[in-house]
């Protein structure tokens, strides 16, 4: 319902050599993306808005206002609660785990050698497996009765626990999950940088005396640190709007108590056509987003001023 | 209530490119839209459709399938866009109540000639009902039922005949534990199985006035006394450990699957199971049919419902608004005594029409519809009943009680909290 607006939507706006203007080239370039994001992003945006104010199941035209009614009720739901809970521990195992396990695989295999080539396939191709099926995959091997947890509980001679019907453990096999489909594309981005680091500028450090440790710490890391940032966002934004992997690992169960913001939206505002309910949270998740958005570019203008 | 998963993309996609791309030269279309059935009912269709248009020239009817749950996320967008069908298929209840509210249905009271509503059976007319206007036509009926393993019980030393009420059951799953058998089958991932559970204790605590009242708002609604009992009935049983081990991470195809293969005594389903249990399980083959039994919701002591009172599901097709005359009359032909028989005959689905019990060849469906046809009161599913988000509700509660992760009392609060602010 409500997606963050991606950037460079609006078209870059260099006047090129073959437009005897700007303007005929605004002219040109500009409506078709202003027509795009006006009827994908922008108008869906103010109906969320405005639907959120009603209580409607989707029938007709909206007609019971209740004012700010949804966003209390949301407020006021424990499940509510529960998936904020859960999208921030994402967050946290994202940018804590996820990413230091992508950078220290990533400068183990940044340079070229054909070892090298074959070990970032293999890791990389989990985030090429669409989501559904990723999810899927998992949930035969948390299966108790024929999945590889099933198997390895018996090979150690324990009763097998099944993990997604486990209220307490079915979120942490899937944080499990999304640290194993994303970290590679993360460790994508740090390699990409890491072969951007002057050879010469590592030769020199070593020169100087420096360990490989010294060399990661005071070289490699602040000169990839603009990657970082980046990496950064992306994982922020990624478990904001997490859904995909969920669904068909627990589909929110048990008990609720493994939804994230999404797919509390999805399961509550959609499923059980509640529409200005579910919009009322795609506003507050919205608002969110921009909120991390604007601040990530401040982070982003204030490190490139010092 | 036939449920499938999967390819809800593929089914919305297909629909997108057929439907509504078929209409031939003829005068009148009528289209109707439900979800996927099995082949042998498409071709049931297409009989029907072949002979209609035979003696109707000019009428052409054009049937479309899609997924089960895309079918039901469609439908709210789609029936209000200029793309809508003529009839749908509906499970009736509160989902269908909603949609008449919203004027998207077709009143077709003054179509119903009393010798039609006089061919069908009467909880089935009244479902299609929604304040005295009648908006479509039941085509069949189902019971929920407890499917019984015969080898099981006879090696746990159980008489799957003498269980008549709640205690019977209880004692029987302790029989099964004991001999080291899994008592309960059940697909608790997708929550709706447990809640027939809890829906079907509802209607023997309640009955037909109990529901009734609750519904309406009178005293404590859902959260009164004899829905806290059937909290209650169901922790006794849960707190016995019943189901198979990791029920919340299995879900009805696996579970009915895992019953087919004989991993377990019971299994709390409806007819379909007749059919998903042979399908999903490893040999395809199932449990044969000399070796599976049903066995009718036990009944609690003190209840106020009726032994006989069911549970499950009715379902047909609503007529929507703007439809043409002759969407009524293929419904009616579809509903007319013939064409029941025939279904039933061919072991599709259990038939609605009344008189037609005889001409069901499936042993298990004709004790259903036996028991339909002496029921008093049919309650439909409660996820369709009570609509989309307050059923949606009650399964959570069931799935709630099934862990036994919240009290009697907050369950049936929960559920009234939900009804009182829908």
């Amino acid at each position: 319902m409500t997606e963050l607006a991606a950037p460079g939507l609006a078209p870059s706006m260099r006047s090129g050599r073959r437009f005897t203007s700007q303007t005929s080239a605004l002219l040109l370039m500009l409506p078709p993306a202003l027509v795009l994001f006006t009827l994908f992003v922008a108008l869906p945006l103010f109906d969320a808005a405005y639907y959120s104010l009603f209580k409607w199941d989707g029938y007709g035209t909206p007609t019971d206002f209740i004012g700010l009614d949804n966003f209390k009720q949301a407020l006021g739901h424990a499940v509510f609660w529960q998936a904020v809970r859960n999208t921030l521990i994402v967050l946290a195992v994202s940018v804590f785990v996820q990413l230091p396990v992508a950078l220290g695989l990533a400068l183990l295999i940044y340079e070229k050698t054909p070892a090298n080539t074959l070990f970032r396939l293999i890791f990389f191709l989990p985030f090429i497996l669409a989501e559904v099926a990723s999810g899927l995959i998992w949930s035969f091997v948390f299966d108790g009765n024929t999945g590889v947890a099933a198997a390895l509980f018996h090979a150690l001679g324990m009763e097998p626990v099944f993990i997604l019907a486990d209220r307490h453990w079915a979120f942490a096999a899937i944080t499990l999950v999304i640290v194993w489909k994303y970290f590679g594309f993360h460790m994508m981005i740090y390699i990409a940088a890491l072969q951007g680091v002057p050879k010469e500028m590592l030769e020199a450090a070593r020169l100087e005396g420096g360990g490989r440790w010294a060399i990661v710490r005071h070289v490699q890391v602040p000169m990839i640190a603009s990657a970082i940032g980046v990496s950064v966002f992306f994982s922020i934004v990624g478990s904001l709007q997490l859904f995909d992997v969920v669904i068909p690992l627990t589909n929110g169960g048990p008990s609720n108590s493994t939804h994230t913001i999404v797919t509390y939206l999805y399961t509550f505002g959609l499923t059980r056509t509640r529409i200005g309910f579910g919009s009322a949270v795609g506003v507050m998740l919205f608002v969110t987003a921009v909120a991390v958005a604007v601040l990530y570019q401040r982070q982003i203008s204030k490190g490139g001023r010092s | 209530m036939k449920r499938f998963s999967g390819l809800p993309m593929l089914g919305a996609a297909s629909l997108l490119a057929t439907l509504f791309a078929s209409t031939a030269f003829a005068d009148v279309t009528v289209h109707v839209l439900r979800p996927e059935v099995p082949n042998t009912e498409k071709a049931y269709h297409q009989k029907m459709v072949a002979d209609f248009e035979k003696s109707h020239p000019g009428v052409d009817i054009a049937f479309e399938y899609i997924a089960n749950e895309a079918y039901k996320q469609k439908l709210t967008t789609l029936l209000q866009s200029d793309q809508k069908p003529d009839l749908i298929f509906s499970w009736a209840g509160g989902v269908l109540t909603q949609q008449a509210k919203a004027g998207v249905l077709q009143d077709i009271s003054a179509s119903v000639t009393s010798d039609w509503s006089a061919s069908i059976a009467n909880a089935g007319l009244s479902a299609f009902t929604v304040d005295g206007k009648v908006y479509g036509m039941p085509v069949n009926a189902s019971d929920v039922v407890f499917w019984t393993n015969l080898d099981l019980a006879k090696k746990a030393g159980v008489d799957p005949e003498s269980i008549k009420t709640w205690d019977d059951f209880l004692t029987a799953v302790k029989k099964a534990q004991a001999a080291g058998i899994t008592p309960i089958m059940v697909g608790g991932k997708d929550k709706w199985p447990l809640h027939f559970y809890y829906g079907y204790l509802w209607v023997r605590e309640a009955g037909k006035d109990g529901m009734a009242a609750a519904m309406g708002g009178e005293g404590d609604g859902f959260a009164s006394a004899s829905f806290v009992k059937a909290g209650e009935d169901f922790k006794k049983l849960v707190d016995l450990q019943p189901f198979e081990p990791g029920f919340m991470d299995t879900t009805f195809e696996q579970a009915t699957g895992q019953f087919g293969d004989g991993k377990a005594l019971f299994h709390l389903m409806g007819d379909w199971e007749y059919g998903t249990e042979k399908q999903n399980s490893v040999s395809g083959k199932g449990i044969p049919d000399d070796k599976l039994g049903t066995i009718s919701f036990p009944a609690v002591a003190g209840g106020a419902g009726e032994a006989t009172d069911t549970f499950g599901g009715i379902n047909g097709y609503a007529v929507i608004a703007g439809a043409p005359p002759e969407a009524v009359e293929f419904l009616k032909y579809m509903t007319d005594a013939e064409n029941q028989k025939l279904a039933g005959a061919q072991g599709l689905f259990i038939p609605i029409a009344k008189g037609v019990e005889g001409s069901i060849a499936n042993p298990f469906f004709r004790k259903m519809s036996e028991a339909l046809a002496v029921s008093k009161f049919h309650q439909i599913f409660l996820d369709q009943a009570l609509g989309s988000d307050v059923g949606a509700t009650v399964t959570d509660v069931a799935a709630d009680l099934a862990q036994g992760v919240v009290t009697p009392e907050a369950a049936a609060k929960t559920v009234q909290d939900a009804w009182s602010m829908r």
